[in-house]
């Protein structure tokens, strides 16, 4: 509970800071760039002792209950996926707009408040083989939804339950494949005998 | 799932989160600044920020009454430091007047996961921790100063801040108000 306090008032002053000292007033790239750095190294040592993930789905649950309840104190109130890589998370009392008045002003302010955790959950995603976008949107302060989106291109091949078999070189393959036809086979024949 | 949560300990698993969130800016403001000293500069005024809005946070939480000499503050960083780091400082060196201490911390949370390359020997790392002290006590009336002796980070066998008492700052009242 008092260390809250103590990263609250860090987490202001690293956006006061980010956005202090580019030139850019909007540009949340440096700040998502923190969260992810921290994200990348955090879950390294939170996944030490926990088995691997089978799928996405459940690194994504991972991801949503326990990582979540630990850093904002609270479990998501709704993940939802549409099992094309894309996820919605939803947080009806994010930890980090829950002190900002509600308020059509301050909700212009919001994104410089969810950037740290986009860049965070992107990190922790990608350091578990996961390569995804990820978009925050406010609509009513402080309730706020986060789009995950899954890139397949690349890192999702560790997932796939085929992922050893489409490593291998072509003639492989083939001749794995043979095997299994000949093996269903042998069986018909065992069977009509 | 629930069997997963408890063997993440909350505690642990938060300071690492706010030593990591730190480093992450550390170097951040090494990559945006060229002059070491001016990343110095900025994460003391980052702690001193951050040092004048925890002090109304401990003052509430530990209703602490007016400290009548360098002595009772001492003692009372001592305890914000148990409560927001969850570590327990050292007091020693204290000058003859009285007025100049040393906090000695054994392990410093900040630095948990640190080395230092050669080539940064002039980077205070932790200055944030300065800055707080100076930030917080100047919303008490006192100004201070806050510095580094020794830092376990370059080699040192305990990290050691020091905290001098400067003066004591008037209440400045608006004009037209008792």
């Amino acid at each position: 509970m008092s260390e809250e306090i103590v990263f609250d008032c860090l987490h202001a002053e690293i956006v006061n800071y980010c956005l202090n000292n580019s030139k850019d007033q909007n540009d949340l790239g440096t700040l998502e760039y923190i969260g992810f750095t921290t994200g990348y190294r955090l879950i390294e040592r939170l996944t030490r002792d926990v088995g691997r993930f089978k799928d996405e789905l459940e690194t994504m649950k991972f991801i949503c209950t326990d990582f979540w309840t630990l850093i904002y104190k609270k479990q998501v109130d709704n993940l939802r996926t549409n099992n094309y890589g894309m996820y919605v998370v939803q947080d009806k009392a994010f930890r980090f707009l829950t002190r900002i008045s509600p308020g059509s002003k301050q909700l212009e302010q919001a994104p410089k408040f969810v950037a740290f955790t986009c860049g965070l959950v992107r990190g922790a995603l990608s350091n578990l083989g996961i390569n995804s976008t990820v978009t925050a949107e406010v609509q009513t302060i402080p309730a706020c939804r986060f789009h995950i989106e899954v890139n397949r291109d690349g890192h999702h091949i560790l997932f796939s339950p085929f992922a050893k078999l489409a490593q291998r070189p072509l003639f492989v393959r083939q001749l794995r494949l043979q095997r299994i036809w000949i093996c269903v086979y042998t069986q018909c024949r065992l069977w009509t005998y | 799932m629930s069997r997963q949560a408890s063997r993440l300990d909350a505690k642990k698993v938060n300071s690492e989160f706010l030593t990591l969130t730190y480093g992450a800016l550390v170097t951040q403001m090494l990559r945006d600044f060229e002059n070491v000293d001016d990343v110095n500069k900025q994460l003391e005024r980052i702690g001193y920020n951050m040092g004048m809005r925890l002090i109304e946070d401990f003052l509430a939480r530990t209703s602490a009454p007016r400290c009548l000499e360098m002595r009772e503050t001492a003692d009372r960083i001592q305890q914000a430091f148990r409560i927001y780091l969850n570590v327990q400082p050292t007091i020693s060196n204290w000058s003859a007047a009285s007025d100049e201490f040393s906090l000695l911390f054994d392990t410093n949370p900040l630095t948990e996961f640190v080395e230092l390359p050669s080539d940064l020997s002039n980077l205070r790392y932790s200055a944030i921790l300065s800055g707080c002290i100076r930030g917080a006590l100047e919303m008490v009336q006192l100004e201070v100063q806050s510095w580094f002796v020794q830092d376990q980070l370059k080699g040192d066998n305990v990290t050691e801040l020091r905290v001098k008492f400067v003066r004591r700052l008037e209440e400045a009242i608006p004009a037209g108000e008792d």
